[in-house]
């Protein structure tokens, strides 16, 4: 790695390391929310729907300023946060917060299809053969829909790794705290000499998210042959 | 462990409103399909949550609607048989027989998983997924499933109506050890009328939502006035022994005294069996039968005639072999001069007695 200038292996690893936690971190969240879209019938599901697409559809940057206006020092749920000792603005963390919303949507979208692909009627024979529906979830649904949580976290990996618009927005562009992969090729790209290191950057970025993509296919191929019994 | 089902609910098309007990043994719901049997196994599983109605086995309730008791299917302690099998794909064969098994109170495990595994003949497949069984063996393995979670209850939903005949010859013979060896209740859905012959203990006949005959296979199933599949469905249920394989292809028979034959079986001699002789494939003749080419005649005196609005007429014969059932016309009826008490003779075409009609052994108390 010495053909990369400590700079820029610093952007590299801060990268990887909130992409992984806000994968991480939201992965139940993202479960859960898929299972409720799939499965319930509610009032107000058209709206969680909505909510949850919303960082989609937006710009980057109106996403960006909402997550300042409400995490930041003076937001609501940011001074709320303060008050137990949890600064997110301006840290990495909440690097981690703004590219696992932004990453949200797709791995919604990706576990919800794999929810609506299990029979329902596997998860009553589950319960008629005295499981509880936590036992049902864990035992029928979870194991049938690996390939699908599997799929979303590479692709919420993949796009977090990518966030930019939201994140600088939200947490700045802070050497070693806040600047991601691509706010590093960004800053190299506004100083005379930069593009070089921003190359090689773009180079590692394009590295990532080819092999995430293809470690997300041949994951979802592999798990979905299993769960098929061939 | 006997059954008491009250049930009211409205369905799109069909309105819910029965009552029976079941005694021990196999009592099956007969009836065409729309007739609400799928809809009351569901809710004595707890999958769906009649109007109305209280469901018990014997004293313990699974749900009484009045009293606002309702017990989640999960802990009602069934062995539910679905028609598609409804395996796990995910887990192998050994996994799936484990999985009811495993949910089920240490103290309640009754089933021996070695004598299971051996007695629906499984132990080779344990370790493949359901993707790669056959349909016969998918439901052998589903029988499993149920049994190993020591259900109280045993309900089975159609579980050969995916199957092709050959597999459903296949299978009916492991319902009927089920009956035999296993002192559960079980609540047998079906629209076949063969497989009512072979299994039930007790019939419990459906239409629109309503018990219109319940009673002992051979009495529900002689009944004109109940046909739940159709007149086709009429026919007696005879109990019989295996005298001999002959080498003309033929297996004889002894019902009671009288000699009949049909197709060769794989039965061994000296074993007892049910037959069913659909009253379609009888015919009746005043004078004994000469220069026929059928094999089987059985003579007797006519019990009664019922005639329902159409132009036939089932007439049941009393033989030595049994109640025999034949469906005639108003018109023969009246050109044979027949009423209660007249001697007749029922012709039975060899063929009739169709294999999957055959059933297993008899349980001696019946």
């Amino acid at each position: 790695m010495d053909w990369l200038g400590p700079a820029e292996i610093e952007a590299l690893k801060l990268s990887l390391r909130v992409s992984f936690w806000a994968t991480l971190a939201t992965l139940p969240f993202g479960i859960f929310v898929a299972y409720a879209l799939a499965r319930w019938r509610f009032p107000g599901r058209q709206v969680l729907n909505g909510l949850v697409h919303l960082p989609l559809i937006l710009p980057p940057v109106v996403t960006g300023y909402l997550l300042l206006l409400t995490f930041g020092i003076q937001g609501p749920v940011g001074r709320l946060l303060g008050e137990i000792g949890i600064v997110v603005a301006f840290r990495w963390t909440g690097a981690a917060l703004a590219a696992g919303i932004m990453a949200f949507p797709l791995m919604v979208r990706a576990i919800r299809l794999s929810i609506e692909a299990v029979d329902p009627k596997l998860e009553q024979a589950g319960a008629t053969l005295g499981a509880s529906r936590a036992m049902v979830f864990a035992t029928v649904t979870l194991p049938m829909i690996l390939p699908g949580v599997t799929a979303g976290a590479i692709l919420a990996f993949a796009k977090a790794m990518g966030e930019f618009g939201a994140t600088i927005t939200f947490v700045s562009n802070i050497p070693g705290q806040t600047q991601t992969l691509p706010s590093a090729v960004y800053a190299f790209l506004q100083v005379p000499g930069g593009e070089a290191a921003a190359t090689r950057l773009v180079i590692i970025s394009i590295i990532i998210a080819m092999g995430a993509l293809l470690l997300s296919e041949y994951v979802g191929r592999r798990a979905a042959a299993r769960v098929a019994g061939t | 462990m006997s059954l008491s089902v009250q049930l009211q609910h409205r369905l799109p098309g069909i309105d819910l409103d029965l009552s029976f007990d079941a005694p021990p043994g196999v009592t099956v719901l007969f009836g065409r399909s729309g007739s609400g049997k799928t809809t009351i196994v569901n809710a004595v599983a707890g999958l769906l949550r009649p109007e109305a109605g209280r469901v018990a086995v014997n004293d313990w309730v699974l749900f009484d609607i009045e009293r606002h008791q309702w017990l989640p299917p999960h802990k009602r302690r069934l062995g539910y048989i679905f028609q598609e099998g409804r395996l796990f794909p995910h887990l192998n064969v050994r996994q799936n027989l484990a999985y009811g098994r495993w949910f089920a109170p240490k103290n309640a495990r009754r089933e021996n998983p070695d004598k299971v595994i051996e007695m629906l003949g499984v132990g080779h497949l344990l370790d493949r997924r359901p993707a790669r069984l056959s349909g016969g063996e998918k439901q052998r393995v589903a029988i499993g499933r149920a049994l190993l979670a020591s259900p109280r209850l045993i309900l089975a939903d159609e579980p050969l109506a995916a199957l092709d005949d050959a597999r459903k010859a296949e299978i009916l013979p492991y319902f009927e050890r089920l009956r035999d060896e296993v002192s559960v209740p079980i609540l047998y859905v079906t629209h076949a009328a063969a497989e009512v012959a072979r299994l039930a203990t007790s019939v419990v006949a459906l239409q629109d939502g309503k018990v219109v005959r319940q009673g002992p296979a051979a009495d529900v199933l002689a009944d004109p006035s109940v046909a739940p599949a159709g007149v086709r469905a009429i026919g007696a249920v005879l109990k019989v022994r295996v005298l001999a394989h002959h080498d003309d292809g033929l297996t004889e028979l002894d019902a009671n005294g009288a000699r009949l034959f049909l197709p060769r079986i794989s039965h061994d001699i000296g074993e007892d069996l049910r037959i069913r002789i659909p009253a379609q494939e009888v015919i009746l003749s005043k004078t004994p039968p000469q220069g026929l080419s059928a094999l089987n005649v059985l003579s007797g005196t006519v019990d009664s005639i019922r005639s329902g609005d159409g132009p036939g007429a089932i007439v049941s014969v009393k033989t030595p072999a049994g109640i025999v059932l034949a469906r005639v016309t108003r018109r023969s009826v009246n050109a044979l001069g027949l009423e209660a008490g007249a001697p007749c003779h029922a012709v039975i075409k060899t063929v009739a007695l169709a294999p999957q009609d055959v059933g297993g052994r008899i349980i001696s108390n019946e």
